[in-house]
């Protein structure tokens, strides 16, 4: 039974009252957390309600990239400045569960749950996003892919908590592709993030709901670097077969209650090939 | 820091007393079986019906997916602030003409939300109105009437704000 729920107001009162006890737990915006305590599943004796320090709502451009808060939510994320700054983040942000659910869930949240098929997981992942963590030691920064470890795993230490996710302000087109049984109030069956970086002529593409940790399909986006043409942005299609291939390649799914693992593989690579085309034309060069 | 022990909730204005046994459980619990306000339906205390769906510090949330403890001091509407005893809101009788209620399970939560929604956004179109209620289950309408009760809402709503501003 929970028997103390302590209301922090900072994050340094996070670092205390996790360093006097690491088995509290952080309480954000509890759209996965209040389903575990009421069906019983999980009883902290004591509970930490984060969502209201000033420093983890709010978000700041800081150079090249945005600084965004572990408590920003999904709505504050789908509209507004942050939906001009980082596009496929808004995207996905979108499309999680219901407005009730997007004015209470936060990223921080999302990364934390490290559920395979969290929405900010792929966009983060292919925008190569750093993860601030703070405890009472002090902090330190860490790529997205290497906090998620597995199903539902961080490599998160004893008394440490999320205080920021930084990623990069590109200003160039980015897309996020669901796929589940209806546009709303669902989790998905697989997603994914296309980001274009103009500068080094490359993409990035993080898989969503196919692997046990955040994916990037490397050999995909190296192959396909030779069929883009970043003057006309467009593609070569006779290179779409094989990207699409390398795509579902990438991914390691699983049979489960949503969907079943080659649908999962075929489904990826459809969303790799559209989210392509939608921002790179098809024609052959020659033409 | 403050440790929440025994405190009020501020709920449709009100403040009421609280023991602290009741500091761990959802918010939705603690307004029923507490409070004795009974507006705010449970039907799935997963976040997953929107039959609960309140006011936190004017944000729509589902009441089942908020910890009491968390809820303290926080302002906190519910379906029960919508209109004073004995009377309707405008959405309330636009769901009454529209033909909006069938068992009647869903509505409270729906009205809640589409309130928020028009103070937000006061002539919707069809595809924003599916948008804004698509936390909201109703197993019984097919949802064709409700998404009309929210145009008549609406017309209503603009029409009395055209009248006033003629007036002014
Ligand atoms: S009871 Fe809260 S969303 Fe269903
Ligand atoms: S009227 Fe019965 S669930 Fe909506």
């Amino acid at each position: 039974m929970i028997m103390e729920v302590l209301i922090a107001s900072s994050a340094e009162e996070i670092c205390e009252l996790l360093g006097q006890d690491n088995s509290r737990q952080l309480l954000a915006g509890g759209t996965d957390f209040m389903v575990e305590v009421n069906y019983r599943h999980r009883s902290p004796s004591s509970v930490i309600a984060i969502d209201r320090v000033p420093e983890l709502r709010n978000w700041h451009h800081d150079g090249d990239s945005v600084v965004i808060g572990s408590c920003v939510t999904y709505r504050e994320i789908e509209r507004g400045p942050l939906a001009t700054l980082v596009p496929a983040l808004a995207q996905a942000a979108r499309t999680v569960g219901s407005p009730q659910i997007r004015n209470a869930g936060t990223i921080g949240g999302n990364i934390g749950t490290a559920s395979p098929a969290g929405d900010m997981i792929p966009v983060l992942s292919a925008l190569g996003a750093e993860v601030s963590l703070r405890s009472s030691e002090g902090k330190r920064e860490i790529s997205l892919d290497d906090l998620i470890v597995g199903v539902k795993q961080t490599s998160l230490g004893q008394g440490e908590f999320i205080e920021s996710v930084r990623v990069p302000v590109l200003e160039s087109p980015q897309e996020f592709l669901k796929v589940g049984s209806r546009s709303a109030m669902v989790i998905s069956v697989t997603s994914l993030a296309l980001i274009t970086y103009p500068k080094t002529q490359s993409v990035g593409i993080g898989l969503g709901a196919v692997n046990p940790r955040p994916t990037r399909a490397r050999q995909a986006e190296e192959f396909i670097k030779d069929f883009l043409n970043w003057e006309s942005m467009q593609v070569d299609p006779s290179g779409l077969d094989h990207f699409k291939e390398l795509v579902s390649e990438a991914s390691r799914p699983i049979d489960d209650h949503r969907s079943i693992a080659a649908y999962r593989r075929h489904s990826i690579g459809v969303l790799a090939q559209r989210a392509l085309t939608r921002i790179f034309s098809e024609r052959s060069p020659s033409v | 820091m403050s440790k929440v022990t025994q405190d009020h909730l501020n709920v449709n204005g009100t403040k009421f007393t609280i023991d602290d046994s009741w500091l761990g459980e959802s918010l939705l619990y603690t307004l029923r079986e507490q409070l004795g306000l009974y507006g705010s339906k449970n039907a799935c205390e997963q976040g997953e019906c929107g039959s609960c769906s309140i006011l936190l510090d004017k944000a729509l949330v589902c009441a089942c997916l908020v910890l009491t403890g968390s809820a303290i001091g926080r302002d906190i509407k519910t379906i029960e602030s919508l209109a004073p005893e004995g009377s309707l809101s405008v959405i309330q009788q636009a769901f009454v003409d529209a033909g909006a209620i069938q068992c009647g399970f869903c509505t409270p939560g729906l009205l809640v939300t589409i309130e928020d929604f028009l103070d937000d956004n006061a002539e919707p179109t069809e595809l924003e109105i599916r948008e804004a209620i698509s936390g909201n289950l109703c197993r019984c309408t097919g949802y064709g009437r409700i998404v009309e009760a929210v145009r008549i809402a609406s017309k209503a709503s603009t029409d009395t704000q055209g009248t006033a501003d003629d007036g002014n």
